[in-house]
């Protein structure tokens, strides 16, 4: 197949920004021939005008189906794959389950040559997973703040407190009840609506 | 003490007996503290189960045989001790094609033969013209869906390999792809053919019930390792999941089995399109025309829920009809070993359960001769059409 140098590998991925850290991390190592594919529909055609030896695809993706077909020889299928793991690899599907990415190999291509792929894929699903996670946080992180400088702003002006008196009785009362301090904030905004 | 237990499953109407099981209390009556996972995809579920972060899942029944064979994938045994359903499944086909069977048809347009045939003719004629042969969605290659359309329209002379594409589709995406032309009928489980009638895309052609009388569907499959060393925990699971399906079964229970089925974390499609699989009333024209049968889905009726090893042995049949496995004695002996009738009746001993009727035939398909479950060979040498390994 003339692959020696670099297979040629397509993600399979409706995220966007992770195909893209993906595809980065890819060519980083060495891999030049990356594609991206982001539409589901007619995938298995989509597929073969790409013509790869590797498929990778996020395990939230029900057109992971799609691929187990390309296991059959069929009137469909014209170069069978296999999934990356075989027998003796219990702890390689496990990591790329715990990843949430699966890699497929098209027929021809060695075994071997596969897994720096997919070690590859898996430690970025992994960091693209952290870094999702820690946006989620500062989402909420920022919106407490929001809910709290509300809150402040009612304490102040119901209780003549100043900010910073208002912030110090809301985190009193919040240790005392055990709650976070956004929560406390968010109870003093839902009764002022009710006092309304 | 309650046992934690995590089963994974798929948005489908036969996963009823393991959400009711659940939702209504009657695992954690038997002190199991179930997490139900939603999945997106079979080979998710699969994966998921091999590897024990699922200690049981809703799983297609072939998908069970074939990961205790090893074939397709890495070689797991799973046992299927209850099952899920029986039928359940539907051939819808676009209004195109509807049109153009029922212009050739010779008969009953409920009679899987006179429309396998007429299909053969539609077939035929697309041949002669050079258009570009149908294409049948699926749901997984090792699938009831897969085999049920094969054995239709083997039937009535199309060869699935040669004549049309059957491909594979994750169920929510079939309403698109028949409504976008991509193809022009599939093979489902509920609520997706209902969906597609509703939005004028499909007609339902066939009920699975007009193919084989009874046929295997889901099962609730446990890996083998786990099922030995966790007994009582499996035989709660029994029990659970048979309470929930004579729940199910009771028809004053069908509409709050339907609304807890449409719970947004559980199947998330409206009630009523449930309640119609349940019921066995569907629409199956988008001009409101509605059929009935009492055999549309069997959870626990009939003794749906006793694992029946002449049914893995028919599933493995069909393997060996189209390539997917060779044929052997050993491997005969290990799929029907995957239906484990044993710890169902031992889990259930005390519990008064329904009857399986008394048939000669314990799939009562609408072609060929009755099935021998000893004599696969024998069996399909009766069928002219198969693409067996050489």
């Amino acid at each position: 197949m003339g692959t020696e140098s670099s297979p040629k590998i397509v993600i399979v991925d409706e995220s966007p920004i992770r195909a893209a850290i993906l595809e980065e991390g890819l060519r980083e190592a060495g891999f030049t021939s990356v594609a991206h594919i982001s539409e589901m529909q007619s995938l298995l055609a989509r597929i073969y005008a790409l013509d790869p030896d590797v498929i990778v695809i996020d395990l939230e993706n029900p057109s992971r189906d799609v691929l187990e077909q390309m296991f059959q020889v069929s009137r469909a299928v014209r170069r069978p794959i296999a999934m990356f793991v075989d027998q003796s690899d219990a702890a390689s599907i496990q990591a790329s389950v715990d990843a949430g990415v699966s890699a497929y190999i098209v027929d021809g291509l060695k075994k071997e040559r596969l897994k720096p792929i997919l070690d590859l894929c898996i430690s970025r699903f992994n960091a693209f997973a952290k870094l999702q996670d820690e946006l989620e946080r500062a989402k909420s992180a920022l919106e407490d703040r929001k809910v709290i400088d509300r809150a402040k702003g009612i304490l102040m002006k119901l209780k003549g407190l100043t900010e910073d008196e208002a912030y110090v009785l809301l985190r009193s009362t919040a240790m005392r009840e055990k709650k976070k301090i956004g929560e406390i904030a968010q109870s003093i905004l839902t009764a002022s609506e009710l006092l309304k | 003490m309650t046992t934690p237990v995590h089963i994974g499953f798929i948005p489908l109407v036969d996963a009823a007996a393991l959400i009711v099981a659940v939702d209504k209390g009657f695992t954690a009556a038997e002190g199991l503290d179930v997490t139900l996972v939603r999945e997106v995809s079979w080979s998710n579920v699969r994966d998921k189960l091999n590897i024990g972060l699922f200690d049981a899942a809703h799983l297609l029944a072939p998908v069970a045989i074939a990961s205790s064979l090893g074939i397709g994938h890495v070689k797991v045994p799973i046992v299927a001790p209850f099952n899920l359903g029986l039928n359940g499944n539907a051939i819808t086909v676009s209004p195109a094609l509807h049109g153009a069977i029922m212009a050739e048809i010779d008969g009953d347009p409920f009679d899987p033969m006179a429309t396998a045939l007429a299909l053969s003719r539609v077939v035929a004629t697309r041949r002669k013209s050079g258009a570009d042969p149908l294409t049948f969605g699926m749901t997984f290659p090792f699938s009831t869906h897969n085999y049920q359309l094969r054995f239709w329209m083997a039937a009535g002379g199309v060869d699935p390999d040669e004549d049309v594409r059957l491909v594979v589709l994750p169920p929510p995406y079939m309403v698109e792809s028949i409504a976008s032309g991509q193809i022009d009928g599939f093979c489902v489980g509920a609520p997706w053919n209902s969906i597609a009638v509703d939005r004028g895309v499909g007609h339902i052609l066939h009920f699975v019930a007009d193919i084989l009388v009874r046929a295997a569907e889901k099962v609730l499959a446990i890996r083998q390792s786990w099922s030995d060393k966790n007994p009582e925990v499996v035989a709660a699971l029994i029990r659970a999941t048979f309470l929930a399906a004579e729940f199910i079964e009771r028809p004053h229970n069908r509409a709050e089995t339907a609304r807890l089925l449409a719970q947004p974390a559980r199947i998330g499609v409206d009630a009523e399109v449930i309640r119609r699989t349940l019921d066995g009333r569907l629409k199956i024209l988008p001009d409101g025309t509605m059929r009935e049968s009492s055999r549309y889905l069997l959870v626990g009726r009939e003794g749906a829920a006793r694992p029946d090893p002449a049914q893995a042995a028919w599933l493995y049949a069909q393997m060996v009809r189209w390539g997917q496995a060779s044929i052997s004695l050993e491997a005969l002996k290990t799929a029907k070993a995957v239906f484990r009738a044993d710890l169902y009746d031992a889990a259930l001993e005390h519990t008064a359960k329904p009857a399986t009727p008394d048939a000669s035939d314990a799939v009562g398909a609408f072609a060929g001769p009755a099935f021998d479950a000893d004599d696969i060979a024998g069996h399909l040498a009766a069928f002219r059409i198969g693409h067996p390994k050489s």
